[in-house]
């Protein structure tokens, strides 16, 4: 594992209309690694993913991401984001979403078809996006990552709603892309994904709980279902905060 | 900024454009249709027709622009198109050109057609150069565009970016000199009326119907495009990398 992390985050505090999101957290991402971001819907996981990205606006803190200050006009071709909502143009076909995006990241044409076929969508590549099923439409958008290669994705839920195969077969891709060095930064609130990282960040409240391995949180919490091991550490977690 | 963003944008605008062609069908019959209608309303007054018919036709573009950027650009906010985009090494000005350029293309063959319609098939005059008339309203939409891409950040549905356009270009038809001439208006009204870029979209319209090109229209088009320029640059600095 390289010495560097991919991405440190220190002290954050993000308020979002008066209230606390994120009350001061610190972590790190590991690069070269799939990192799971745990926790369940509304415990902050799209607003600190949008911190890392540099479009949140963030109340104090640090965010550094493959060295450089959240944001960084240098970061924009290095950094892949995907929103839980899919943002690609309803009204173009998958294959003119893609060509528009490749010629704005600035890569060469070819990459729409390599990414076209990585997210399984060959057979709707004509198809305009508006007509997709939502989990199609997820597809397009995380597609649109993947074509400059960047070295940090920050993906947010990119397997909801989708079909078992196809959700192994994109867990393979991410293992894939980090077993080539890209650190890859997924979020999700289906614990039977979490077996699937390198590294976990579970959170809640706005609290990052635990940043431990599959194999770690086991042991810290001896149990060997990670949905339970959450449950003990959210436990264990409540009872020191109300000490 | 970048050539090859700003003509990808442009291009991608225009495809949009092109999958909904009961849009584009309506941005270019429309206004032809109510210059017809126009035309007709003023049967019994053909020197009225003579007065309004060139004015109405420079103002259609900035009305249309308006509503066809607030709603494109909420879309691109709501979406999530935008945060994409402004997470991407895309600049500003590049997304702001683009649709310009398309939008700009549009207004372009709009007025074409209106003009004619109007200038052809209804018989209307003007003393000066029918090209001048054409510059202005290309001017209006640009002007129509750049407040109807601010306005987008001040509206969270559809519904809400089109109730700008009564609040925003009504009162703007009626305080121009379009319906009544503004001597004739209350002195606070006046005073409204030379604040507004409208006003001086109208006066140049209505001096090129009139007259010549003169120094005068020459100032009014200026105006016109400085106030685009300003509202161009408010509504840029409404595209925010970083939300709240």
């Amino acid at each position: 594992m390289a010495a560097e992390p991919a991405i440190v985050v220190r002290d954050l505090l993000v308020r979002r209309g008066g209230v606390d999101v994120l009350h001061r957290i610190s972590l790190e991402v590991p690069a070269a690694t799939v990192t799971g971001l745990l926790g369940p819907s509304g415990c902050g996981k799209s607003t600190l993913m949008r911190s890392i990205v540099g479009v949140q606006v963030v109340a104090s803190g640090t965010v550094t991401v493959l060295g450089e200050p959240a944001g960084s006009r240098s970061l924009r071709a290095r950094v892949g984001y995907v929103t839980q909502a899919p943002s690609v143009y309803g009204d173009l076909s998958v294959r003119e979403n893609l060509r528009y995006f490749a010629t704005v990241l600035g890569t060469a044409p070819e990459r729409v078809d390599a990414v076209i076929e990585t997210v399984g969508m060959n057979a709707f590549a004509g198809r305009v996006v508006g007509s997709l099923s939502g989990g199609q439409r997820a597809r397009v958008s995380l597609a649109t990552a993947l074509l400059n290669e960047p070295p940090l994705l920050v993906l947010d839920e990119p397997t909801v709603g989708l079909d078992p195969l196809l959700r192994r077969d994109l867990w393979g891709t991410f293992a894939a892309l980090a077993a080539a060095g890209t650190t890859l930064l997924v979020s999700s609130h289906v614990m039977d994904e979490a077996d699937r990282c390198n590294h976990l960040l579970l959170m809640r409240d706005g609290h990052i709980l635990a940043a431990e391995t599959p194999r770690g949180l086991r042991a810290q919490t001896g149990e060997d279902d990670l949905g339970e091991a959450f449950v003990r550490t959210i436990e264990r977690w409540e009872t020191e905060a109300a000490r | 900024m970048s050539a090859r963003i700003t003509l990808a944008t442009a291009a991608r605008v225009m495809l949009q454009l092109r999958r909904d062609p009961r849009t584009v069908a309506m941005l270019l019959v429309v206004p032809c249709l109510l210059e017809v209608l126009l035309r007709y309303v003023l049967d019994g007054q053909p020197l009225e027709f003579q007065r309004v018919g060139t004015p109405l036709l420079g103002i259609f573009p900035f009305i249309s622009m308006f509503l066809v950027t607030a709603i494109t650009m909420l879309r691109e906010r709501t979406t999530g198109t935008l945060e994409r985009l402004m997470a991407m090494p895309l600049g500003k000005l590049d997304l702001l050109a683009g649709y310009g350029i398309a939008f700009g293309a549009v207004a372009a063959v709009q007025a074409g057609l209106t003009a004619g319609v109007a200038f052809g098939l209804l018989d209307l005059q003007v003393a000066g150069s029918e090209w001048v008339v054409a510059g202005l309203a290309m001017a209006n939409a640009v002007l129509g565009m750049a407040l109807g891409l601010f306005v987008s950040a001040f509206a969270t549905t559809e519904f809400q970016a089109v109730q700008f356009m009564p609040a925003i270009v009504i009162p703007q038809l009626l305080l121009c000199g379009l319906l009544v001439p503004r001597d004739d208006m209350a002195g606070a009204l006046q005073a409204l009326a030379d604040v507004l870029p409208l006003t001086y979209a109208y006066d140049g319209l209505a001096r090129v119907t009139t007259g010549g090109f003169d120094s005068a229209a020459l100032r009014d088009l200026l105006v016109v495009a400085g106030a685009a320029l300003l509202a161009l640059t408010l509504g840029a600095t409404t595209l925010r990398r970083r939300t709240p």
